[in-house]
């Protein structure tokens, strides 16, 4: 057995410290993204009430079906319309048609965004982060031709990863608020955005503060799973000291400790961001 | 012409009918109180007035307002009435003095600093000008309804609508919010008052209006319907609530 060896983690930590910074910008920017996607969807989920059923999956992929159509069918209009036609013309019509058929379905948009909020944070949830992660590094480019680095394809995941269960933070917050209360703005005669900005809203924020700070601890502790994409963030960064010195014990000991440091630090604040908010 | 008019509405929860066909008309400065056995639709004609509730026939007009308007006609519709609940439903997050200020504020759009004058002086007339920084929380189940109550007066409503307003309350607090109703009654306001203080309806009440089954059984003067009920139902309900 080998004795521990300080010495080996001073040399190590700047290493250690560059994989801290990536991990904190890579979670940071990532619970950022995810807050708002979640706040988005959550609303909408809660207050546009659409069931997903084998009937409105049906109905769903019926559209995309006569949405592909139609648009085959319009290139296929464009490419035929004789060359004298302005370049410009055909586009302008086709902005056009949009416009008023999304005029005309006004209504069904909140629903459609609900219905489609639903799929996202059934997909996210029931799929492993690694997977989503190799997925859009791996297959997307494969796909869509684009090509994508590491680290934006690392924050790109924990955006979409953490929105869809900070959508369900916000969603079970907002339905614990007491009906009385957005039926007391409702008798004053506010607009809904009002009742939700003013009254629904504070109530609902407090109470995510234990769950989204569950959230943030876990999203951070999850960017070590990027390791899988060779982005160099603190896991990383880590493994690779190791290979080189294969001293396990010092080199992991260090890396849990920063993290430990790191959520400890998540929940401390959010602690104390929970008491200066307390209602009496 | 009356601040509210019934025409035959209809109030439906899936296939129970909750309202059967009710016409009722209520004029300018009448305490009319509303009773009846519970689940005989009196909450939620109280609820129709001001669209908490949606009806599937007839009409309500509320001071000209259609209930089956568009949405800006029934936030405008819900300004002119007042709602005082069961459960009080003030903000927890606001104080006393925030809560009754936050209509006039948010709906009105009066000007803070004028909106705060007319609260504390709401609040000073439901006697509570000492708990105007007290958070709901720290208020008692009175204290808290009638800060409620200065709450729905602050929007300036010709109407004013109290759901069960004692109903959650200790018998010892009932008292100082009954009182304060009084006030307002005293004060000219029409008030649609469902509860089940007799005692109330006998001395501010000046119309009685007891539900059963959905429709208006009785309709009258307190006094007279109290001292002498006219059908067997009232008896018997009055019976089970003295």
């Amino acid at each position: 057995m080998t004795s521990f060896d300080w010495s080996v983690i001073w040399a190590a930590m700047p290493s250690l410290m560059e994989g801290t910074k990536l991990t904190i910008q890579i979670t940071l920017l990532g619970l950022i993204g995810g807050t708002i996607i979640g706040f988005l969807t959550g609303v909408i989920t809660t207050y546009v009430r659409v069931q997903v059923t084998g009937r409105s999956v049906l109905a769903a992929v019926a559209t995309l079906v006569v949405l592909y159509l139609l648009a085959r069918l319009s290139s296929w209009v464009g490419a035929s319309l004789p060359d004298s036609l302005p370049g410009w013309v055909w586009p302008l019509i086709q902005l056009l048609i949009v416009i008023a058929v999304l005029w005309r379905l006004a209504r069904f948009i909140p629903i459609a965004l609900s219905f489609l909020s639903q799929v996202y944070i059934l997909v996210i949830r029931g799929t492993p982060i690694v997977v989503q992660v190799m997925f859009i590094y791996f297959a997307v480019p494969l796909i869509f031709g684009w090509r994508i680095e590491a680290v934006p394809a690392a924050i790109f995941t924990l955006v979409i990863n953490s929105g869809a269960y900070i959508a369900e933070i916000v969603r079970g917050a907002l339905q614990s608020v007491p009906k009385g209360l957005k039926e007391a703005g409702e008798a004053m005669g506010l607009p809904f955005w009002k009742i939700l900005a003013y009254i629904i809203g504070p109530v609902a924020l407090r109470r995510m503060i234990p769950a989204m700070g569950n959230q943030c601890i876990i999203s951070l502790k999850d960017s070590s799973l990027f390791i899988v994409i060779g982005v160099a963030e603190l896991t990383r960064q880590g493994q690779e000291i190791i290979a080189s010195n294969f001293r396990s014990v010092e080199i992991w000991g260090a890396v849990a400790v920063i993290y430990l440091i790191l959520t400890g630090f998540i929940a401390l604040t959010l602690k104390f961001v929970e008491h200066r908010t307390q209602i009496v | 012409m009356s601040i509210v008019e019934f025409k035959n509405v209809v109030k439906r929860f899936g296939d129970n009918v909750v309202l059967d066909g009710i016409d009722l008309s209520i004029e300018k400065g009448e305490v009319v109180v509303i009773v009846g056995p519970s689940g005989s639709g009196k909450s939620t004609l109280l609820r129709c007035i001001n669209v908490l509730e949606t009806i599937q026939d007839g009409d309500i007009v509320v001071n000209g307002l259609s209930v089956r308007g568009k949405g800006s006609q029934v936030r405008e519709l819900r300004r002119e009435a007042g709602m005082v609940f069961q459960q009080f439903n003030l903000f927890p997050q606001l104080t006393a003095l925030e809560n009754v200020m936050f209509g006039p504020v948010h709906t009105r759009g009066l000007a803070r600093s004028k909106a705060r004058e007319e609260a504390l002086a709401l609040l000073d007339k439901v006697g509570l000008a000492s708990r105007v920084d007290h958070y709901p929380g720290q208020l008692s189940g009175g204290q808290q309804q009638r800060v409620a109550i200065a709450r729905a007066l602050a929007i300036k409503p010709i109407l004013m609508l109290f759901d069960e307003p004692t109903s959650a309350l200790d018998p010892e607090l009932r008292h100082e919010v009954l009182k304060v109703m009084q006030d307002v009654a005293q004060s000219g306001m029409t008030m649609v008052v469902v509860t089940h203080e007799m005692e109330f309806a006998r001395k501010v009440g000046t119309r009685l209006i007891f539900i059963d089954g959905g429709k208006i059984a009785e309709d009258g003067n307190p006094n007279e319907l109290l001292s002498n009920p006219p059908s067997q139902r009232l008896k018997d309900f009055l019976q089970h609530v003295a």
